[in-house]
Parts: structure tokens; C-alpha cells; sequence
């Protein structure tokens, strides 16, 4: 019998965790944050000799050193948070998105020629309430495609809606080409830079806030949406079975089909509408780089957030922070972009990679001493 | 669940408070600009530098450096220079880091890239008290505003000297017998390359002046000139070069950011090919050394300098600047071992009468074209009316032929930004070419 149970115990069994208290994995979080922290600190110091308490100051006043900063952290949080606000409901559902930056581009691409073509012809109410539905429809129609491929064809939607983000972004090219201001200049500019026609309203008179004001609060305002849309809704609720697992879904009677095409129609219109808030309200502009990665970025806000809409926002405040301390730091020190790109890489390399410890427990082999006695 | 609700309320509270105090910061804030943390000592200015790429990166390289030495010339007690870098150009990135510069304190901010400029303008609109210039822009006379230019230099210039410096390498190879069929077209022309990034004036007018440049010294050349749609992408950039050099061109130079045509030149020279190279902006030595000649650059402190030192003495900046050889805000870098024998002593002798004025880069007597929309030319096809593009919108408007030739880059008269757009005889754009 004895050499059955010789069988070799491996060094170091990974066990699924169950039942761990929330603030432990809070703790272990901010625990990641802090060895991040250290580890940049040390990275930091070997390669520029620079005080690292110094570098992580300059990178708060990036982000917050003036109230003009500051809004402007807020406003790309907000920024961010919309496209993840999209994201969540499609994700909860385990309906890959990936085609937030084109959803985000075909809103872009919708607000402006409402911008260009009716932005000078109509009162500025109007003008929002049309490229507000104009963006939404757009980039739902751009998150249905895939869904509905998916449910009649069963077609891969990771992949397809990855690919739309690549027609997304030939779209746009072909329509900054047909805009260019001036011609041939492969730019847009800066939309009706005179008139402000379509430009979203600034609230309150400090010139250097006010531009900012409304993008957030538009961004708190779904925030508190989708909140309750994900925990109180029925709709919310079909969501997370069909997550969980379809099959539980169809037998408790829902429509799978139905839930996964509305749930795209949303998925897609909160994106189109990040779209539509980056380019009448903060921007002005249209270009490829509308979406500048943050459809992929939210991926990470939502899935880090559990989609908890309010915890995305610290989530998504947390790399803004990183992105705006990363380029002040770059000013400040001469250090460039490069070395605030490997900052921000080692701490969400820590930040996700802790997830891991939350979800799983490590366990080492013990001492045979230890094993004796219960042998 | 429930502490995270109780953190939002507190962080839309918080935001609310912010909302509320928006207007109230503005009675201290906006005047003086910031408060104490920006204040300068008296006697010192804060200038903002908006930068599309860092010190890695030529182009950029050329105006950090012509700051720093701007402000060497002028007194660094005098001056802070506040950075920003990697300014995306193609986004309205260049309009925050606007604004961040006006908030730190800066009373003029420039940026060095095309794109920066409506941004800039909008900035301009918003802070009237600070005043922008959107260096390489091209619309600053339209905008008319106090508080709004642009600056160019007259880089044709140095197009055209490096252009006599090609010249006389090819006529070297000509006269030792260097050359074969391959390097001639079909009427016994020799065959140039030219990488092109856009097919803008910016870039039209210095290949053109290079042309003529080559032309001045040996007039038996055909050009070929293809774009690569980036201003920046070494791959694009050697695989023209190499289409060339295939071909047979025997000199290849260009009007893009990368070391990637010289690169491609270096290899197939030192594969044997006969086949030379005319940089931009940076020395080229360094990647070619046996094969470039010479680069054609920008002096960008001559421009800060002045702007600067304007701002120094509290007195208002041109709305258009454009400076050439006449001012040295343009030049070639160090000949390469490979130059023709006293290609030192021509240079000289070309630079001079470009400084005094007696050569004029597009005389009329010395090229011909076809006659098009906007060109007028007589019947020996000299051109005797070209209408070109000064307002900035991309069609021809103001006759800018002078009395024997085209009179470019005259920011007093026109505007700073090039504005030679005209296709001349014997220069061919592969405009179809990626």
C-alpha cells in the first residue's frame, strides 16, 4: 500500500479560494498597489538615480496639482468609464466585446457630421438631442452586427467584433478624408472653431473648468444608471443568468436570444455615446484616434470592477492617474513617455496579477516532518 | 455594498462642491494665472514647448535644440522653457498641453507640428492674454488675431544647395564614365529618386528646389518622386529607396523624418551599387558614411531666438516668419567623404549669392511647365503666372510670380508656410505608388 501513497505531492498546489471575506481581497489589492509601487520606486532609482518619492509627487501634481488638473483627470475618467459602463453589461453576459474602440469611433463619426451639418443650422438643444441619438444608434447598430451574427450563426463574436473595430477605423479615416480642414491637410481640426456650433455647453465661468464640468456629470449619471440597471433590473438580472450559465437561462424560460441582442443594443449605444462625448464635448475633433485605446483599457476597468459600476470608477481613476502622473513625470524629469509606460505596465501587471491570489489559494508541500503524524 | 455607496455619495458631494466652486475660482484664478506656485520672478518668462515626438526623434530634435540654444543666446536667468512631449498631432492633444502651459505660467507657447495648429488657434481664442504660435502652420494671416502666428524657415533654400551638391557628384560620375544605361532614361537623362512623405507644397517646393539645385550644376536629370503617406516610417521610407535603386537612380534624397532611405542607399553602395544619398534635418553620416553627401537642415534658433527675445523685450511677434540663408536659419550639414572635389568651394559660392539674393531658388529661366489650373506659362513653357495657396485652404489664390521668378516662402508679403506647389517639367510623381 505504501507506494500509493508515495505518490509525489508537487511543490506548490494553486486551490480555488471560496468564501474570502471582501476586505481581504480589498487588502490584498491595496497590498499589490504598494509592491507596485515599490517596484517602480526601485526601477525608478536604478535607472535615473531620482528620488522615487520625488517622481511619485510630481505624478500627483500631474493628475491633481491644479483644479484645472484635476478636472481634466476627471473628465478622462469619465471618459473611460463611459466605454467601460458599455462594456459591463455585454461582459456580465460573457459576450466578448472587444469592438468598443470601433463603437466608440462610429458615435465619434455620427456626432461629427451632426457637428459639421447641422451644428450651424440648428439651436444647440437640438443639435445634442440628435447627435445623442445619432451616436447611441450608431454604435448600437455597430454592437448588434456581431450579436446578431452570433445568434443566428453562431459566429465567433470576439473575434467579429474585433474586426469591426477595423472597419470602424477605415470608416473613420474615409470621413476625415471627406471632412479635412483645411483640404488636404489629413485633419479635421478643430470642428466649427468659431461658431461652437454642437460643442457641448461649458457650466460655470472659470474658463479653465468649465469645459470640463459636463462630460463628467453626463459619466455620473449613467454611472448610477447602470448601477442599478446590472443589480435592481429584471433586465440586469437575465444578464448575469445568462452569464452565469445560458442553459439555467433557457430553462427558466428566457428568451437567450432576445437578452443577447438587447444586451448589445446597450453595450454598443453607451459606447457610441462615449464616442459622441468625446467628440462634441471634449475634443472637437475627429480622428482614428478617437477611441485611443480606451476600448481596450475598459475591458480591464470592467472585469477589475466585477462590473460594479461605482468600483469601476475608482478602477478607471486609478489609470488615468497613472497616465497623466506618467506624462507629467516625463516633463518634469526629461524622462520620456517610454519610462512612465513601463511604471504603468508594472503596476497593472501587480494590479491584475493579484486578482489571481484573490480567486486562488497557493499551497506549498509541507515538511515530511509535519506529515508524519498524520500518516 | 453598502461602503461603497457611502464613498460614491461622498465623491459626488465632493464633485458637486467642485461644480459649485467653478466660478468662484475664477475671480483668483484666471488673472494671474495659477497663484503662487506659478509665479515668476520679475525680469523672467515662462515659454511653453508643445513637441510632437522627444530628443529620439529628428525633426523634434532640430526645435528642442533650437530652444535650448535660443535661450543660451538670450539668457537662461531670463527664460524657463516648460516642455510637453510626444503631443499627439492627428487629436486635440496639443489643446490641453495648451492650456496646462497658460495654467504653469507661460506667456508664449509654441508647438513644432502641422496639426497642433486649430488646436492652438482654439487656444489662442480662449486665452487672448497669452500669446501662440503654431510654428509650420500655414494659417495664422487668416485667423488674423493678435495673439496667433505661425513661422516656417526657408528650407527650400538649403534644398537647393544640397541639391548643387548632388550636382556636382553626378556630374563627377558622368565625367569619369561611372555611369551605365541603367542609370539613364531613354533621352540620356540621369535618373534621381526623391521620398516623398505628402504630396503637400511643404514638400513639393523642396524637391523642386532640389531639383533645380542638381540642375544648376548638370542639366541632364529626371526625377522621380513617390510618397510614403507618414512623415515618419523607416520601412516605407527604404522600400522607396530601394524601388529607386532598382531602377537605377544614382542619387536618392528625401523629404521624410527616418534614416530609412539613407540606410537602404548605404547597403546597396556598399553592395557596389553607384548610388548616393542627400539626408533632411540630421547629418546622415552616421547611418551612411560612405555614401551621403550632405543633409539639408533647419536652424531653428535663428526663429527662437528671435521670437523669444521679442518676448523679452515685451514687443510683438511676426504673425508670419520665414528666414533663409539670409538670415543662416538654414543650411547643409558636413560634406561626406563622398562629395565631388571642391563640392566645399561651389557650396560656398552658391550660399553666398543665396544670402545676398542674387540666385533666386525658382528663376523662371531655368525650368519650364505645363500650363494647368492656376499656371500660366508663355510658349517656350516659362511659367509667367502661378496662382498659389495663401489663405490655407488648399487652392490657389495670389500670383506669387515676381518679376523672373517665384517668389517662395515671403512671409512679409504672402505667408511663412510653403507655398510652391507647382509640378515642374522633368520631375515625375509616382502618385499612385503607397
Amino acid at each position: 500500500m505504501s507506494h500509493y501513497g508515495s505518490t509525489k505531492e508537487p511543490l506548490i498546489r494553486i486551490v480555488k479560494r471560496d468564501g474570502l471575506k471582501s476586505w481581504i481581497g480589498w487588502l490584498i489589492r491595496a497590498g499589490a498597489i504598494l509592491a507596485a509601487l515599490l517596484i517602480c520606486a526601485l526601477f525608478v532609482f536604478t535607472i535615473t538615480k531620482l528620488n522615487p518619492l520625488e517622481v511619485y509627487e510630481s505624478m500627483t501634481k500631474g493628475a491633481f496639482g491644479t483644479t484645472r488638473r484635476m478636472w481634466i483627470t476627471f473628465q478622462d475618467t469619465a471618459l473611460l468609464l463611459c466605454v467601460a459602463l458599455g462594456l459591463a453589461p455585454a461582459f456580465k453576459m460573457k459576450f466578448w466585446n472587444i469592438g468598443a474602440e470601433g463603437q466608440i469611433l462610429v458615435g465619434g463619426i455620427s456626432t461629427a457630421a451632426c457637428m459639421i451639418y447641422l451644428g450651424d443650422v440648428l439651436p444647440l438643444w437640438l443639435t445634442i438631442i440628435i447627435m445623442v441619438v445619432a451616436s447611441s444608434l450608431s454604435g448600437a447598430l455597430w454592437g448588434l452586427i456581431p450579436a446578431l451574427f452570433k445568434s443566428k450563426w453562431g459566429t465567433n463574436e470576439t473575434l467579429f467584433t474585433l474586426m469591426m473595430n477595423y472597419i470602424a477605423i477605415q470608416l473613420t479615416a474615409f470621413f476625415v478624408a471627406l471632412w479635412e480642414n483645411p483640404v488636404g491637410s489629413n485633419t479635421v481640426g478643430v470642428i466649427n472653431l468659431r461658431t461652437r456650433g454642437g460643442w457641448l455647453p461649458e457650466i460655470g465661468s472659470n474658463r479653465m473648468v468649465s469645459p470640463y464640468v459636463l462630460p463628467v456629470l453626463i459619466v455620473l449619471g449613467l454611472t448610477v444608471f447602470m448601477f442599478f440597471y446590472l443589480r435592481n433590473s429584471k433586465q440586469g438580472y437575465e444578464i448575469s443568468i445568462v452569464g452565469d450559465s445560458e442553459n439555467t437561462a433557457r430553462y427558466a424560460g428566457m428568451n437567450v436570444k432576445k437578452i443577447v441582442l438587447r444586451t448589445m443594443l446597450l453595450s454598443g449605444g453607451i459606447c457610441g455615446l462615449a464616442g459622441f462625448i468625446n467628440v462634441a464635448g471634449v475634443g472637437h475633433t475627429i480622428s482614428t484616434n478617437v477611441a485611443g485605446g480606451r476600448g481596450f483599457t475598459a475591458i480591464i476597468v470592467a472585469w477589475l470592477a466585477k462590473f460594479n459600476s461605482f468600483v469601476m470608477i475608482f478602477v478607471s481613476l486609478l489609470l488615468i492617474f497613472l497616465e497623466k502622473g506618467a506624462s507629467q513625470i516625463a516633463s518634469d524629469y526629461g524622462l520620456n513617455n517610454e519610462a512612465s509606460e513601463i511604471m504603468k505596465g508594472i503596476i497593472l501587471f501587480f494590479v491584475l496579477g493579484s486578482e489571481f491570489f484573490i480567486n486562488y489559494r497557493v499551497i506549498f508541500r509541507k515538511n515530511k516532518k509535519e506529515e508524519e503524524p498524520n500518516a | 455594498m453598502k461602503k461603497i455607496f457611502a464613498l460614491l455619495l461622498v465623491l459626488c458631494l465632493a464633485t458637486a462642491l467642485f461644480v459649485g466652486c467653478a466660478p468662484a475660482d475664477n475671480e483668483t484664478g484666471t488673472d494671474n494665472v495659477g497663484g503662487d506656485e506659478t509665479a515668476t520672478p520679475a525680469g523672467k518668462i515662462k515659454i511653453g514647448a508643445i513637441l510632437i515626438g522627444d530628443e529620439n526623434e529628428g525633426y523634434t530634435y532640430a526645435h528642442i535644440k533650437g530652444i535650448q540654444d535660443a535661450v543660451k543666446a538670450l539668457g537662461e536667468d531670463k527664460v524657463e522653457v516648460i516642455w510637453k512631449y510626444n503631443v499627439a498631432d492627428n487629436t486635440d492633444a496639443a489643446y490641453p498641453a495648451a492650456v496646462d502651459l497658460v495654467e504653469q505660467g507661460c506667456t508664449y507657447v509654441f508647438s513644432n507640428s502641422y496639426g497642433h495648429q486649430s488646436h492652438m488657434l482654439r487656444a489662442a481664442m480662449e486665452y487672448p492674454e497669452v500669446k501662440f504660435v503654431a510654428v509650420t502652420g500655414d494659417t495664422a494671416k487668416k485667423d488674423n488675431l493678435p495673439n496667433f502666428s505661425n513661422a516656417f524657415n526657408a528650407t527650400y533654400q538649403s534644398r537647393y544647395v544640397s541639391g548643387v551638391v548632388a550636382g556636382l557628384k553626378i556630374k563627377e560620375l558622368v565625367d569619369g564614365g561611372k555611369l551605365t544605361d541603367k542609370n539613364l532614361d531613354a533621352n540620356g537623362n540621369v535618373k534621381i529618386g526623391y521620398v516623398g512623405a505628402f504630396p503637400y507644397a511643404e514638400v513639393v517646393s523642396g524637391y523642386t528646389a532640389f531639383y533645380l539645385g542638381i540642375k544648376s550644376v548638370y542639366d541632364k536629370v529626371v526625377m522621380n518622386v513617390s510618397y510614403t503617406n507618414s512623415w515618419f516610417d523607416p520601412i516605407a521610407e527604404g522600400a522607396a529607396a530601394e524601388a529607386f535603386i532598382a531602377d537605377g537612380c544614382v542619387v536618392i534624397s528625401q523629404h521624410a523624418d527616418s534614416t530609412g532611405a539613407p540606410s537602404a542607399v548605404e547597403a546597396k553602395n556598399k553592395a557596389g551599387t553607384t548610388v548616393f544619398c542627400v539626408g533632411y534635418n540630421i547629418d546622415m553620416l552616421a547611418v551612411a558614411p560612405t555614401s551621403a553627401l550632405t543633409s539639408a537642415t533647419n536652424d531653428w534658433s535663428v526663429y527662437y531666438t528671435y521670437a523669444i527675445g521679442q518676448a523679452l523685450k515685451g514687443e510683438a511677434i511676426a504673425t508670419n516668419w520665414a528666414k533663409g540663408y539670409s538670415d543662416d536659419a538654414v543650411g547643409i550639414t558636413k560634406l561626406g567623404t563622398a562629395c565631388a572635389a571642391d563640392t566645399a568651394t561651389k557650396v560656398a559660392e552658391v550660399e553666398a549669392a543665396l544670402k545676398a539674393g542674387t540666385t533666386k531658388v525658382f528663376d523662371t529661366t531655368t525650368f519650364t511647365a505645363k500650363e494647368a489650373a492656376g499656371v500660366k506659362v508663355d510658349e517656350n513653357g516659362k511659367v509667367t503666372e502661378y496662382l498659389a495657396d495663401i489663405d490655407g485652404d488648399f487652392t490657389g489664390e495670389t500670383n506669387v510670380v515676381k518679376e523672373g521668378y517665384i517668389d517662395e516662402s515671403n512671409a512679409e508679403e504672402f505667408r511663412s508656410a510653403p507655398y510652391f506647389a507647382l509640378r515642374i517639367d522633368g520631375i515625375i510623381e509616382n502618385s499612385d505608388e503607397k
